[in-house]
């Protein structure tokens, strides 16, 4: 086969894959890209301060590299405030679905104008084409668009989302690698870190790999127990606060 | 020293959560209040997710009262039976409050509750007691004002008098029950002890012997504080241990120090420099209410279930 009629039959097969993909973290479905992570698993323990995670790869012929990480989804209400009688308050609130809880992306050259925004949306590649749909369908464009924007901002502002397009980088002219920060306040759950071979303004190869974020150890047993036991726990912590104070009453009338 | 908290899923220094339960526990201890208006608010500032704060505070006040309550004990600065007749309403309040805070969170409108409430709580209590002790001090060297014991208003028409012998009163049951019952109200919703109302309540309402005035609503603290921390870790998992414990034991020192130092000060001087403290969290709110926010947006996680 040559690499021309592989190309050709790479396109069509592409849409399909982008589809499949979200639903599992599937192998490579073309040997075009392999890429993996340096580690699977991040451990939030007690000294936790956010860590680094190294996505490296290799790509089969030229072409650009995007490389997109979310996190778990969940619910996320957005709320406006406006002055009612000289005070600012809460008056308006949009509830999105599904809101990825982390979202970072990293490019080897910039896709605006070069790939179509509809493949961008596709596959979720940059910050403006994040599927963020809000749970009551009606809504007015223009007031989605602000309540997108505030949410994308407020996450950005806890260092949830990045700021500003990341970089891969290649090694030569296969090897590529990319650095993805995840900060100390990243929620736990499976994360996902989806990397696409980018030619001629579409998207020819991807593979998910999966990231588990977890926390380990003492902080992970507290959690747990939190929420198992929580009578338990919540006497627990009372009798730590009663034992606290009268030790220290006890101390200090020695002294 | 980074740390990372459990439930409050934020990573955060060590030492200093140790010093602000120091510094709050110095001021706890020598003003009788537990010191929760001024650690909230901090721990929402360095980043602890308000319901986590709350639940948590609750948790840490306990230790807080139970040490600052040991040393009034020890002084004979108690008084058990009306602390108990307090505790009566204290509990009804603290249930609702719980409730309340729930639904308020719901809705979207905790952050503003729990804002409004402070500036007007904070801000007529602590205008009311700086002017009172600014004229007392003026006045010259603590002039007891008995006279007032006599002064007899509606309130002394209430039903279910009851005679309270350490504090000299004879007072009806209803007056201590509802400022317990509010002090209750706060502590759930709030996060505070409610030490800041309940001092001056106990003073210009019951009338009150000032020395008495701090042990007492710290005996009560302790069980309305421990309640909220039951029934918030219970019902929302909000309590961290690992936070709890770090502000206990900054907490738990200073108050000792803070009561030492309580009493070289005079009354009036407690009140006023309690007073001007009390107000200025209450101003700083206030005007954070008024100002136009840096981004009217924000966004709230799904309460946990």
């Amino acid at each position: 086969m040559t690499r021309r009629n592989r190309r050709l039959l790479a396109l069509p097969l592409a849409l399909l894959a982008g589809f499949c993909l979200w639903q599992a973290a599937r192998p490579a479905w073309a040997q075009s890209l392999v890429a993996d992570l340096s580690s699977h698993l991040i451990a939030i323990t007690t000294g936790f301060t956010g860590t680094d995670v190294v996505l490296f790869g290799a790509v089969d012929g030229d072409g650009d590299v995007a490389v997109v990480v979310q996190g778990p989804e969940g619910e996320v209400t957005v709320r406006r405030k406006d002055r009612v009688a000289g005070i600012w308050m809460n008056v308006e609130d949009v509830a999105f679905a599904r809101v990825p809880a982390y979202y970072n992306v990293a490019v080897t050259a910039p896709l605006d104008g070069v790939v179509p925004p509809t493949v961008l949306q596709r596959h979720e590649i940059g910050l403006d084409y994040v599927r963020l749909l809000p749970e009551k369908a009606k809504l007015p464009p223009e007031k989605l668009a602000e309540f997108r924007a505030a949410l994308i901002r407020n996450k950005q502002r806890a260092g949830l989302y990045t700021t500003e397009v990341g970089e891969v980088s290649f090694l030569g002219q296969r090897l590529f690698r990319t650095r993805i920060f995840f900060p100390a306040n990243v929620a736990t759950g499976t994360y996902t870190a989806s990397v696409f071979l980018i030619r001629d303004g579409d998207v020819v190869s991807a593979q998910t790999t999966p990231l588990l974020v977890s926390k380990i150890g003492f902080s992970a047993n507290v959690f747990e127990f939190a929420q198992r036991n929580s009578v338990f726990y919540a006497i627990l912590g009372i009798m730590l606060a009663v034992t606290s104070g009268w030790l220290a009453g006890i101390v200090f009338r020695k002294s | 020293m980074q740390i990372y908290l459990p439930i409050a899923e934020i990573s955060v220094n060590a030492l200093l959560i140790l010093m602000l339960g120091g510094g709050v526990g110095f001021l706890s201890g020598l003003f009788g209040v537990g010191g929760g208006f001024l650690m909230t608010p901090l721990l929402i500032f360095i980043g602890v997710p308000p319901a986590v704060a709350v639940g948590t505070q609750a948790n840490q006040l306990v230790g807080a009262s139970v040490s600052g309550v040991l040393a009034h004990w020890r002084r004979n600065n108690v008084d058990v039976k009306l602390g108990c007749v307090m505790l009566i309403g204290g509990a009804i309040g603290t249930g609702l409050g719980v409730w309340l805070f729930g639904l308020l969170q719901k809705l979207g409108h905790i952050d503003l509750v729990i804002s409004l409430s402070y500036v007007l709580f904070l801000g007529t209590v602590s205008s009311l007691m700086l002017t009172e002790s600014v004229r007392a001090i003026v006045k010259g060297r603590g002039v007891p004002v008995r006279s007032k014991l006599h002064h007899h208003t509606w309130l002394h028409g209430l039903p279910f008098k009851m005679r309270f012998p350490r504090s000299r009163l004879y007072i009806s049951a209803l007056l201590p029950a509802f400022i317990g019952f509010v002090g209750g109200v706060l502590v759930a919703i709030m996060g505070i002890g409610g030490g800041f109302l309940l001092v001056p309540a106990m003073i210009y309402i019951l009338g009150m012997p000032t020395a008495l005035v701090a042990g007492t609503s710290l005996f009560q603290i302790i069980f309305t504080t421990g309640l909220a921390a039951f029934l918030q870790a219970v019902g929302n998992q909000t309590v961290d241990i690992v936070l709890a414990l770090l502000l206990l034991v900054g907490g738990v020192i200073g108050a000792q120090f803070g009561t030492r130092a309580g009493a070289k000060l005079r009354g009036e001087q407690a009140r006023a420099l309690l007073a001007l403290m009390v107000l200025a969290v209450a101003v700083k709110l206030a005007v954070d209410l008024i100002v136009r926010p840096e981004d009217l947006f924000s966004i709230t996680l799904p309460v946990m279930t």
